[in-house]
């Protein structure tokens, strides 16, 4: 197990730093000189040449991303243009709400899918099958900020059980905490949820098939057992690969669900960073985010190795 | 030697040119939801092609007196908060929002799909430097890369297109880029480049129409994926920006009126889910009607 | 109806028919089969595929793949507990601790994402309630049983490291963690080489010696009954065809398939000679020819032949379900 973490961090570190590269490469795509269109309305040649030097723009490139990139290794991500924020301490003030959301709706998202998927491979061709497809087809296709705005209308302002907009944080009140996040994260899981039912549809049935099986069924052990232990841990490989592409496609669809239900997270960070044009905000949400997605990556292939012993032997 | 480069040609001339079987449409068809699915997206394109003919009333036609009014025989589906007619909007709005979703594909093509094969077909470092740059890039989740680009290049529609362009090339590079390799691999391919068949003439005759059928199928999903961040960017105001309308532009607007006027997210939302549901049952027909081609080069 | 054993009898299947969902519905593959296995007896249960022998096997446990085959009527009785109208539950208590089975392909039937010691601790700990140490413990000694060396370390192994004779030794033990009263091998030997095959069936002689055991031999080769068995059952179409003692069955067999089934057997010593084949194939469930099943390919077939022969005692301890078993005089092994 250990020679594939060092295996699959040969691989994430390099990731890291590139990803660093391209972050903060963004700059470039900015059209003109970056510092007229970040010095704000009609600037001045000594405002500008102020942006200039506070960003550094006078160095050369790759020397701006030297001082950038050692910045980020002792944890300084920089300055806000806007206010006196440094951006680690903002990034690190929204992230618990990001990552509440993400964490709660890929739990939707696994226990759901699997359950759905599970059944629908125990029964084939019955009519939980068939609903279970049925749903899973239409759960893809649905918009999650469209389900977002449904079950608002529904569950906060119908039937008042959740509350419509809000955060509270999980150390402050955890059934407020639970109560704020249920339905965004409903909202966004249950996509996911239909992919990860596909496919633990798909390895359940070819698995419940195997040999394997018929014999932990003839040891005596309970269907269950059988099901949940000898067949499930075979058939999950494919489903933690898709679990982790949801998980990439989720922590993109926090942006939105953050700003439909008012929640402070790492997205609406980025959405108001991105209209106030506040550059070193922006490019350390999109390292965080990158590196939660890397840090996923890395957590899906660690359990191939869990769930495969050849893999963590070769 | 004559005799060996004479079978390889001879194989390389009988090796099969299209990759269409007989029978593709009606293994298509027999498939009921993808057939379903492709009439339901065949009849929303027309209404939103034909939309300064069947729709009732201008999109931005300002009836205030009559806002936020439900479905009366005036308006089918409603007015929004400036009294605009519901179904108009929502017609041409379905024009913005495919058009959008198509262009942005489109782009990941153009990008995508020639680099696949470029990279697929030549390997080497040129692979390996595609490969890793699609991989970096797939390392954002979409929509927060497409965010990123727009930062860096202001909101809009044609921004947000050609943002969506470059973060979907790179699984159209992948596709394009495994089906190369498993085409390559063949023996007619092999055959062809050993009696020194130019690439020119092997990519287009035998590569690209293998490559062609993963390729639309990959396009026909991402259509849907593509619908959805459109309406994702809009909603959030970084993609069409009103008074032009989009069906995330109509979410939106629509979300701000929810508690007085829950019709107006339910239209969109429904249309969206419509056209992502045919765009993906359509995906899952293709490759149905597509996959497990038997190749048969070299008998 | 079943033969009378020199022991006392363990298992009893009675009249037992099974069918399977087809094309054509519900197809009857097992056909009325009676039998029995004694105590610290083994028996085999013979014929070609197809001739509802392993369907047998796996009905005794209800282990019949669900909503594809059912048990239509018939009793199986273990002891004194009549195994068919137990609770799911109650099943299970008896699934891998009376009666245990092994299955005919090694190589998949251990699951490849646990470990082999564990697989095994699994089932002790289920049925004996033990900690999970000596469930463990108990796991080390059965490998260490059925003869895999460094029992203690190839534990902790996974069945991708086991070679396939291994692994089919590690389906023994298995079968044997819980000291079941019946052990029921369907085919142990069959995806085995041939040097390999000889090692796991005296293993499974010698494991029946040492824990007392009573073993139902499921096979197509009568060379492997040859080897172990006391008693045979042939099976032929879902219906037990003939059924005595070894030694008799081998001298003077009663009913023309198994002379058929005899004259195909290779033989050690006899190279050269040709091995016969009975001509023809097995009948479908539902294309069953309406009198003896065997007829079409029975070579002393007569017109009497057309009617269905019912099973009779050819001589004490002798059954067969032939028309002819008086007439005939048949060929034994060479």
């Amino acid at each position: 197990m250990l020679g594939l973490l060092v295996r699959r961090l040969a691989f994430t570190i390099p990731m890291l730093v590139v990803v660093s590269f391209c972050v903060f490469s963004l700059i470039v795509l900015v059209p003109g000189d970056p510092a007229v269109s970040l010095a704000g309305e009609n600037p001045d040649p000594e405002q500008i040449a102020a942006v200039r030097e506070r960003l550094g723009l006078n160095d050369p490139f790759l020397l701006q991303f030297w001082h950038w990139f050692t910045g980020v290794l002792r944890g300084d991500l920089g300055q806000s243009l806007f206010s006196s924020q440094s951006v680690a301490g903002a990034v690190f003030a929204r992230l618990p709400a990001t990552l509440s959301l993400a964490l709660l709706s890929l739990t939707v998202a696994l226990v759901l899918g699997v359950a759905v998927g599970v059944l629908a491979a125990m029964r084939p061709g019955t009519w939980v099958d068939r609903v279970a497809t049925f749903a899973a087809s239409l759960g893809v296709a649905v918009p999650y900020f469209w389900v977002g705005m449904i079950l608002v209308l529904l569950f906060a302002i119908n039937l008042t059980i959740f509350p419509a907009v809000g955060y509270t944080p999980l150390h402050e009140n955890p059934l407020q905490w639970f109560l704020h996040l249920f339905l965004p994260a409903t909202a966004l899981g249950l996509a996911p949820a239909a992919v990860i039912a596909r496919q633990t549809r798909a390895g359940m049935t070819g698995v419940l098939r195997e040999d394997y099986v018929r014999t932990a069924t003839a040891k005596g052990l309970p269907p269950a057992r059988v099901v949940g232990k000898h067949a499930l841990k075979n058939a999950a490989i494919p489903v933690v690969t898709a679990f982790g592409l949801e998980a990439s496609r989720l922590i993109g669809g926090t942006v939105v669900i953050e700003q439909l239900f008012a929640l402070p997270g790492l997205g609406s960070l980025a959405y108001t960073s991105v209209f106030a044009r506040d550059f070193p905000m922006v490019q350390g949400v999109l390292l965080v985010v990158a590196a939660l997605v890397l840090l996923i990556n890395l957590l899906v292939d660690l359990s191939y190795g869990y769930f495969n012993p050849r893999i963590r032997q070769s | 030697m004559t005799t060996t480069a004479d079978t390889t040609a001879a194989l390389a001339r009988t090796a099969p040119v299209a990759p269409t079987r007989p029978g593709f449409w009606r293994r298509f068809r027999d498939n009921r939801p993808a057939f379903v699915a492709l009439v339901v997206l065949a009849l929303l394109v027309a209404a939103s092609l034909a939309a300064p003919l069947i729709a009732p009333y201008s999109p931005e036609a300002i009836d205030v007196p009559r806002r936020l009014s439900l479905s009366t025989p005036d308006h089918w589906l409603g007015t929004d908060s400036l009294g605009r007619d519901t179904l108009s909007r929502l017609l041409y709005a379905g024009r913005v929002s495919l058009l959008a979703a198509a262009t942005a594909v489109a782009i990941a093509t153009v990008i995508g799909v020639p680099l696949g094969l470029l990279a697929g077909y030549v390997g080497g470092k040129p692979d390996w430097v595609l490969g890793r740059i699609g991989d970096v890039l797939m390392t954002f989740p979409a929509i927060i890369l497409a965010i990123a680009i727009i930062a860096a290049m202001g909101p809009g529609l044609q921004t947000a297109m050609i943002a969506l362009g470059i973060v979907y090339a790179p699984r159209l590079f992948r596709v394009a880029r495994a089906a190369t390799l498993q085409v390559r691999a063949e023996t007619y391919v092999e055959a062809s480049i050993s009696i020194g068949t130019p690439a020119w003439k092997i990519i287009p005759r035998r590569v690209l129409p293998n490559v062609a059928s993963p390729v639309l199928v990959q396009v026909s999903v991402m259509l849907a994926a593509a619908l959805l961040a459109e309406a994702a960017l809009s909603l959030l105001g970084l993609g069409v920006i009103p008074p032009t309308a989009s069906w995330g532009v109509m979410l939106g607007s629509g979300f701000k009126e929810i508690r007085s006027t829950p019709l107006l997210v339910f239209w969109p939302g429904v249309a969206i889910a419509l056209a992502t549901l045919a765009f993906n049952l359509i995906g899952d027909g293709l490759r149905d009607a597509l996959g497990r081609r038997t190749r048969k080069a070299d008998s | 109806m079943s033969a009378p054993t020199a022991t006392t009898t363990l298992l009893a299947v009675d009249d037992l028919r099974v069918e399977f969902a087809t094309d054509h519905g519900w197809s009857t593959v097992v056909a009325g089969t009676s039998f029995s296995v004694g105590e610290r007896e083994i028996v085999g249960l013979v014929g070609e595929s197809g001739s509802g022998k392993t369907v047998t096997g796996l009905s005794v446990l209800g282990l019949l793949p669900r909503g594809v085959g059912r048990v239509a009527s018939g009793s199986v009785t273990l002891g004194d507990r009549d195994l068919l109208g137990l609770s799911e539950r109650e099943l299970r208590s008896v699934r891998g601790n009376e009666v245990a089975m092994v299955f005919q392909e090694p190589m998949t039937s251990l699951n490849p994402a646990f470990r082999v010691g564990d697989q095994i601790a699994e089932a002790v700990r289920l049925h004996r309630g033990v900690s999970r140490r000596a469930a463990r413990d108990r796991a080390v000694e059965v490998l260490d049983l059925v003869g895999i060396p460094h029992a203690r370390r190839r534990a902790d192994e996974y069945p991708h490291e086991f070679s396939g004779g291994m692994r089919q030794r590690a389906m023994i033990a298995m079968a044997v963690s819980c000291e079941p009263r019946l052990l029921i091998a369907d085919e142990p030997t069959t995806a085995l080489d041939v040097t390999i095959q000889a090692q796991v069936l005296e293993l499974l002689a010698g494991m029946q010696q040492e824990l007392g055991m009573s073993v139902l031999l499921v096979t197509h080769d009568l060379g492997v009954v040859a080897e172990v068995c006391e008693r045979v059952v042939v099976m032929y179409a879902g219906q037990v065809v003939e059924q005595t003692d070894a030694v008799e069955l081998f001298d003077h067999p009663r009913h023309p398939y198994t002379e058929g089934l005899l004259a195909a057997m290779p033989q050690l010593g006899s190279r050269g000679q040709r091995l016969s084949s009975i001509p023809g194939r097995t009948p479908e469930p539902w294309g069953m020819p309406q009198g003896c099943r065997f007829a079409p390919r029975c070579g002393y077939a007569v017109d009497a032949c057309g009617e269905p022969p019912p099973l009779v005692t050819a001589r004490s301890g002798h059954l067969s379900r032939c028309h002819r078993h008086d007439e005939l005089t048949l060929r034994g092994a060479r």
